[in-house]
């Protein structure tokens, strides 16, 4: 039953997710506040390791969501939930393609999306960075900054905007801050 | 029948050496499908691109049924988006299944801790691309605040967001300039 409903929910995702590999993020985030399946900070790790391995993000990330709640056979549900809106929509346009890309009502749409995406992939970068760089303090349930954490989190941010090595694969700096963690023992 | 093969395990090949989202697919779309293969040319590809963007889903499965299902109809889409996801599938499944084994061993959980720090800086960094790339006009601006602040506090669904979001987009252009034309 987990199959199905995690095909859906992907079907849900492939077809209303617009734009590159993050735009998946908030789908996904929604879906784990939603069912419990998976917490902000298993999301962060899911994300390390969409785009330290092989093949495309939103991909990947449905792949693992998938073997998360469901093994194997959730994995591939997943997957083939994310594809088909696509698959069926690229099939149908295919003969229009010329038309549609050039359409002004399809303009206009997404003149809305991608603003829309950004935000929505801020949002859900905003509870990742929650779980990443805060610690729940106390019983009470409040959240205190960890500052090793946010220290990591600034020095890779300045690495990326720095035009020499913007161009360095994400890869080394997920490695990089591994062996940061868990040397000092973050 | 060969062609789905083929095009299946070209597909295959290009989602192993791809890394990050659809657009570092570009170069090597190039250097299989383009050069190799001749199943399309440059121009095609930008226009695949370019209509990628405009419709719904992971950009790199868009591309590989666009270019799939220009060679082979439906069965040629089909074949060459479901090679594109294989490899994702396996490796994956192989490293998820292979961390739940070590998710329980102190260094394995401290390094996640700075992981997901390094994660935060990626995720930042790319909002300043997409938002760079997004808010050329005020209006985008005032959806990009709305979305955000319906999202954020008030958790609203994306899909909701992202209908009602379609929808301003429109209207803006219908005031702007009208949708014939």
């Amino acid at each position: 039953m987990i199959c199905l409903r995690l095909f859906l929910e992907f079907f849900k995702i492939g077809l209303f997710s617009v734009g590159g590999g993050l735009a998946t993020i908030p789908f996904l985030q929604a879906l784990g506040a939603r069912t419990g399946w998976f917490s902000a900070a298993d999301l962060a790790d899911m994300i390390a390791v969409a785009e330290s391995t092989p093949g495309a993000m939103g991909v990947n990330m449905s792949v693992y969501v998938g073997y998360a709640c469901g093994g194997v056979p959730g994995s591939a549900a997943s997957v083939l939930g994310l594809i088909c809106p696509s698959v069926i929509l690229v099939l149908l346009i295919a003969g229009v393609l010329k038309h549609f890309q050039e359409n002004r009502v399809v303009n206009g749409v997404f003149f809305g999306l991608r603003p829309a995406s950004a935000a929505l992939v801020t949002s859900a970068g905003l509870s990742v960075a929650m779980a990443a760089l805060f610690r729940q303090a106390g019983e009470a349930g409040g959240y205190a900054p960890c500052w090793p954490a946010i220290l990591i989190a600034a020095a890779v941010f300045v690495c990326l905007r720095l035009p020499k090595l913007k161009n360095l694969h994400p890869v080394v700096y997920i490695g990089l801050a591994a062996v940061i963690g868990a040397v000092f023992q973050l | 029948m060969n062609l789905c093969f083929d095009l299946f395990f070209t597909f295959a090949r290009i989602g192993v050496c791809t890394f990050g989202g659809g657009y570092a697919m570009l170069p090597i779309l190039q250097r299989e499908v383009v050069e190799k293969r001749g199943w399309c040319t440059d121009q095609e590809l930008a226009d695949y691109y370019a209509i990628g963007q405009c419709t719904p889903g992971v950009l790199a499965v868009n591309l590989s049924t666009f270019i799939g299902a220009r060679q082979k109809g439906i069965p040629g889409g089909i074949a060459a988006v479901l090679g594109v996801v294989s490899p994702s599938l396996i490796i994956i499944t192989l490293i998820a299944a292979l961390l739940k084994n070590f998710a329980h061993i102190p260094a394995v959980i401290h390094a996640f801790n700075g992981i997901r720090a390094a994660v935060t800086a990626l995720v930042a960094s790319s909002v300043v691309k997409l938002a760079k790339a997004a808010l050329v006009r005020p209006a985008a601006v005032v959806i990009y605040l709305t979305v955000l602040i319906l999202a954020a506090w008030a958790g609203w669904s994306p899909v909701i967001l992202v209908i009602l979001a379609g929808l301003a987009g429109l209207i803006c252009q219908a005031m702007e300039g009208g949708l014939r034309k």
